[in-house]
């Protein structure tokens, strides 16, 4: 019952339907284009939408685990933990800014008395380009601004987030070395995660806490991942504003264990610093740039000290190291600190390899009952090689050859051998006996110890040299042709020389001459050892033929000590001699610091208390001074130790290295210095009957374990 | 749940003997559908402004109190509306056009507030309000009374009427572009063109400012009339996953709120996307998301069905009139609720740029629910007493 419309003027008209009806049409695709997406957002993608809330606002706060401390056998701490207040950035945030940060970096840099050029600086990214001080991490991490900051200042801070927006403060556990630089370079150090390394290791990278360190050198980079522990997890319900609204998982953090070492604080700061005294000693008539004593356990190979000089104090790691102090850790004039003489330099062992040429005569054929010539010099393939001041002893025996030291003896082992192999052409397989020997002592080869970097010295033979020839040929044969024009302008003869070599080198250069293996059997030329090699091989000899590989780490115990895992000693091999031949090179080292080359060393060293074996060796290198030598282990009748001295450029080997291991036996016995070299007569405990505290009591090796109480505290094992 | 409904219980009693005729022939589905959509909109408001830590989950919350209260006086005003007859309204159309252009003129003085970066609010001791909403009100009465009655026994408009309705929207629409106001600017471009488009004015001038009105639209991109963050709204509408933390933000977060909701949703007061706050503005703007979430793709869905019943019904209304004012009533309505729910939905899919509009009897927020219940009131005038369709 429509009424009329109100106004009359329009006269009820039917109205068009068309355009309703395609507005109806639009309206109705148009919701169903938002049914259709709708759908396709919650179900076929809802997995991936649902995944992506659940990354949103669960927030993983991983939780550090503490690093487990590194002790010394007995239990006293060569690193520890101390917390620190440490300021950081967010670099993306930070860098984000409209200003790069600038003006927060500049409110910071008032609060914490640091020139804002610093914190700039601190905030880069190191790079090729980028000198230190300069971020070395990841800038996925915070950036450490600021380390040991006063705790009002850090609190200040803390209250004020709005004001220093992308800045954090926090505590946060930092590495401290009670001993300083003692042992640096075992004991390495840690250092900002790389991207690289993130990327490479699955479990740094689960467990990143974003201040995370990670060992970069010795133990710290080898037993990194048991003394890193397990970082804890504990996922947050987060709303927008990272409030926390619920606790979803928690995962308390595993505390890192701890390492006990063989090391023994007391020996490792005799080592260091009789070896740093003796260095001092030899000069200025030698350079001794650099020196290294390595003290074994012969039972286990277990390594009791192992000293480098020059080294440095880890902690300059921390906080970021700065540009100077970083180029001075890597330049020549500064000694390469970084580098471990003892494991990582390798030089000609000189006569403290004629153990090795011994034991290679005697397994081939040379009766140890025999008599040999020791003339002053013998003249091989045209050339003459002498004794060290061309000394003759007349017909000796073995013992006496390693006695006296006599080269001669020795040089004719070598070229007999040499021409019992074929001489310059061999026919078929040669034996290189010596140069066997030499690797059955372990020479030649990394030996396997619980530090990274090892080097594997060189034991050359007819092999090496062809090899050796093949990589240099191209080099030496061009030469050959074109001479040293360089040389030639200050000094014609000279160049003339070198000319020649090298034409010599590429002809002939593969050719194993009778020269080198000459040299060879008294540990010249181009055989190179490491210190923990040699101490390693002369360990050996000491313990009845039985060849460890050395190991710094003794056992693993849990921070709460309730897990005890030790570290077994590995054998690596034996030394391929007789026990005969063994007894008879014992016997010839024990007489050598008493009647020998190292007599003078150790003159008045209480010898009936503990006998000493050992042999001295200079070496020689073309260019460079005499490295001096001293390997030895003791007591001779019931061996403990092997400790091995040496001084690069440092002179003789019973001048320089030896008198420094006697400090080291003086040490670890507790028998004063005496003797040899005068002691200080205003030291009154050396003149109460010639024994102060021994580092080792009972002369031993620590046996056994330091214990971690529960609550985390360690009680020092005693004797 | 009956807070807010007054229907048909007391409702009816207000309304008065003289419409209850009229009541009975209301359009029970539009009304159920608005009703149903309402209902979801208050759950959805409580929701969404459920305390961020989660304390007291199931507390009644200030807002949706108020979103009830807003509700119960905008229904009253709905079926009063309802009720009179809508040709008495159009004597009125001058004056509720005039009034809303004044208010809008009053927010831009030092009566009016800023909120949300928009100069859009006038607060009157503790009580404020949104003059843009009510113009939209305004707006399509205006239009439908001077391009649904031609002068001079016209049967259709012609240039001059249109001129003059160019006049009444540039009005407004210039002072709600002062706010700024972006998403309220396109919703009266929107109502003009649908008004305009369907009063049978010259093709001309219809294709005219339809053509007008999708090059308004590339102008404003290419002059770069927008304000900055406009701009990357759009940009990042391209790929929202790009710039999480920046402009992208609010998209990214309500495609995960929507996404992660599933086919069946996690259930009403159970959106840790929600509840942890990740969208902003989650009981205005973006509430779908919440509906997204929390009721999956069956509550949403539902949503969206309700709301093309909506339309669907107010366009059959207006295709059922003889006379070109309620039927271009009907349609500027229509075209009103359409184009808002289409971006507001739209928005939290990720399809349309990020735009500050409400979403029509679900969204809280005071004025706009009148608004928009008032505006429904008048097609249910119209339905009730124009129904030549039956």
């Amino acid at each position: 019952m429509r009424r009329p419309p109100v106004d009359p003027s329009q006269p009820g008209r039917k109205l068009g339907t068309t355009g309703i009806v395609l507005v109806q049409i639009l309206v109705v695709a148009l919701f169903a284009l938002l049914g259709v997406r709708l759908w396709y957002l919650q179900v076929p993608r809802g997995e991936h939408y649902r995944e992506l809330a659940v990354s949103n606002h669960h927030q993983r706060l991983v939780v550090p685990a503490t690093r487990g401390q590194i002790l010394d056998a007995r239990g006293r701490p060569l690193v520890s933990n101390r917390t620190e207040l440490v300021v950081s950035a967010d670099y993306h945030e930070l860098t984000g800014m409209d200003d790069g940060g600038e003006a927060v970096l500049s409110d910071l840099s008032e609060v914490l008395d640091v020139p804002l050029e610093e914190l700039q600086q601190r905030m880069r990214l190191c790079g090729p380009d980028v000198q230190r001080p300069c971020w070395p991490g990841s800038p996925y991490q915070p950036v450490t601004l600021a380390e040991g900051v006063d705790a009002p200042v850090a609190l200040h801070i803390m209250e004020r987030a709005d004001e220093f927006p992308g800045i954090t403060a926090q505590a946060h556990a930092i590495r401290e070395y009670p001993g300083g630089a003692l042992a640096g370079q075992v004991l390495g150090y840690l250092q900002p995660v790389t991207q690289e390394e993130l990327e490479a290791r699955e479990d740094l990278r689960t467990q990143f806490t974003g201040i995370d360190h990670v060992g970069r050198d010795g133990l710290e980079k080898v037993y990194d991942s048991r003394l890193r522990g397990t970082a804890g997890l504990r996922t947050l319900g987060v709303n927008n504003h990272g409030q926390v609204m619920e606790v979803i998982s928690d995962r308390p953090p595993e505390p890192g264990m701890h390492l006990v070492t063989h090391l023994d604080l007391e020996v490792q700061r005799i080592a260091e610093e009789a070896l740093a005294r003796g260095m001092a000693a030899a000069r200025p008539r030698y350079k001794a740039d650099a020196g290294a004593a390595v003290v074994l356990d012969v039972r286990t190979g277990g390594v009791v000290a192992l000293a480098s000089v020059p080294t440095y104090d880890p902690s300059v790691w921390q906080g970021g190291i700065d540009q100077e102090t970083f180029d001075e850790m890597l330049s020549e004039e500064a000694g390469e600190p970084l580098l471990s003489r003892a494991i990582q330099g390798q030089y000609p062992p000189g006569s403290t390899f004629k153990v090795s040429s011994l034991s290679a005569a005697a397994e081939n054929g040379y009766s140890l009952r025999s008599t040999y010539a020791c003339p002053g010099s013998v003249n091989i393939g045209g050339q003459s090689f002498s004794n060290y001041a061309g000394q003759g002893h007349g017909s000796i025996t073995l013992h006496r050859a390693i006695v006296v030291s006599c080269n001669t003896v020795f040089y004719n082992f070598g070229y007999q051998m040499w021409l019992s192999d074929g001489g310059l052409h061999p026919e078929g397989e040669p034996e290189e006996a010596m140069a066997n020997m030499a690797r059955g002592y372990g020479f030649g080869s990394p030996t396997g110890i619980d530090l990274p970097y090892e080097t594997s010295g060189r034991i050359p033979d007819r092999e090496w040299k062809r090899t050796f020839w093949e990589a240099t040929r191209e080099t030496n044969c061009h030469r050959a042709e074109h001479g040293y024009p360089d040389v030639a302008e200050t000094d014609p003869s000279h160049a003339a020389y070198l000319k020649r070599l090298a034409h010599e080198h590429c002809v002939e250069g593969f050719e194993w001459r009778a020269g080198e293996a000459v040299n060879f059997a008294i540990g010249q030329g181009d055989v190179l050892v490491s210190p923990l090699q040699l101490a390693n091989a002369y360990a050996a000899i000491a313990n009845g033929g039985t060849r460890y590989e050395p190991r710094v780490g003794k056992a693993f115990i849990s921070a709460d000590g309730s897990v005890v895992e030790e570290i077994e000693p590995v054998v690596a091999g034996r030394l391929p001699v007789s026990d005969e031949t063994l007894s008879y090179l014992q016997a010839a080292l024990t007489e050598v610091p008493k009647a020998g080359t190292a007599s003078g060393a150790f003159g008045g060293f209480p010898q009936d208390r503990v006998s000493i074996a050992g042999k001295t060796g200079s070496a020689d290198v073309v260019g460079r001074q005499v490295s001096s030598w001293f390997a030895s282990y003791a007591p001779a009748d019931d061996p403990q130790f092997a400790i091995v001295v040496l001084v690069s450029q440092g002179g003789t080997g019973g001048a320089t290295a030896a008198p420094i291991a006697r400090e080291i036996y003086e040490g670890i016995y507790g028998f004063s210095g005496e003797g040899a070299e005068e002691a200080d007569a205003e030291d009154a405990e050396d003149d109460d009957g010639g024994r102060t505290e021994p580092a080792l009591p009972g002369g031993a090796p620590w046996e056994g374990l330091p214990t971690v109480r529960p609550d985390g505290s360690i009680d020092l094992l005693d004797r | 749940m009956s807070t807010h409904v007054g229907l048909p219980g007391p409702s009816r009693a207000r309304i008065g003997r003289s419409a209850a005729g009229a009541a009975r022939r209301l359009d029970r589905t539009l009304i159920g559908a608005v009703l149903a959509l309402c209902v979801i909109g208050s759950l959805l408001v409580w929701s969404a402004t459920l305390p961020g830590d989660g304390s007291g989950p199931l507390e009644a919350t200030g807002h949706v109190r108020r979103h009830l209260a807003h509700l119960a006086v905008a229904w009253v005003l709905c079926l009063a509306v309802a009720s009179v007859d809508y040709r008495s309204v159009r004597a009125y159309a001058h004056l509720v056009y005039g009034a809303t252009v004044i208010a809008l003129i009053l927010v831009l003085t030092p009566l009016g507030a800023v909120i949300n970066g928009s100069r859009g609010w006038i607060v009157i001791g503790g009580f404020q309000f949104q003059p843009s909403e009510l113009a939209k009100v305004g707006l399509v009465l205006m239009l439908a009374t001077l391009l649904g009655e031609p002068r001079d026994g016209e049967t259709k408009p012609m240039t001059r009427d249109v001129l003059y309705a160019l006049l009444v929207l540039a009005l407004p629409l210039t002072l709600v572009l002062l706010q700024p106001d972006l998403g309220t600017t396109l919703v009266f471009g929107v109502i003009f063109l649908g008004v305009l488009t369907m009063s049978g004015a010259p093709i001309v001038w219809v294709a005219g400012m339809l053509a007008c009105g999708v090059a308004a639209g590339f102008a404003v991109w290419w002059f770069d009339l927008l304000e900055p963050y406009q701009l990357d709204r759009l940009a990042t509408l391209v790929d929202p996953a790009a710039d999480p933390q920046g402009a992208g933000y609010n998209s990214a977060q309500a495609l995960i709120a929507v996404g992660s909701g599933g086919f069946d949703g996690t259930g009403l007061f159970q959106g840790e996307q929600t509840h942890g706050r990740f969208v902003p503005e989650q009981h205005t703007d973006f509430i779908f998301t919440v509906a997204g979430e929390e009721l999956g793709f069956v509550g949403a869905g539902a949503m969206v069905a309700l709301f093309t019943v909506v339309f669907w019904r107010i366009l059959r209304i207006a295709q059922g009139c003889d006379q070109p004012y309620p039927r271009l009533l009907c349609v500027g309505v229509a075209a009103w609720f359409a184009f808002q729910s289409f971006i507001n939905i739209g928005m939290g899919l990720g399809i349309v740029p990020v735009t500050g509009l409400p979403l029509p009897f679900v969204s809280y927020g005071g004025t706009a629910i009148v608004a928009n219940l008032v505006a429904l009131g008048l097609v249910l005038a119209v339905s009730s007493r124009d129904r030549g369709f039956e």
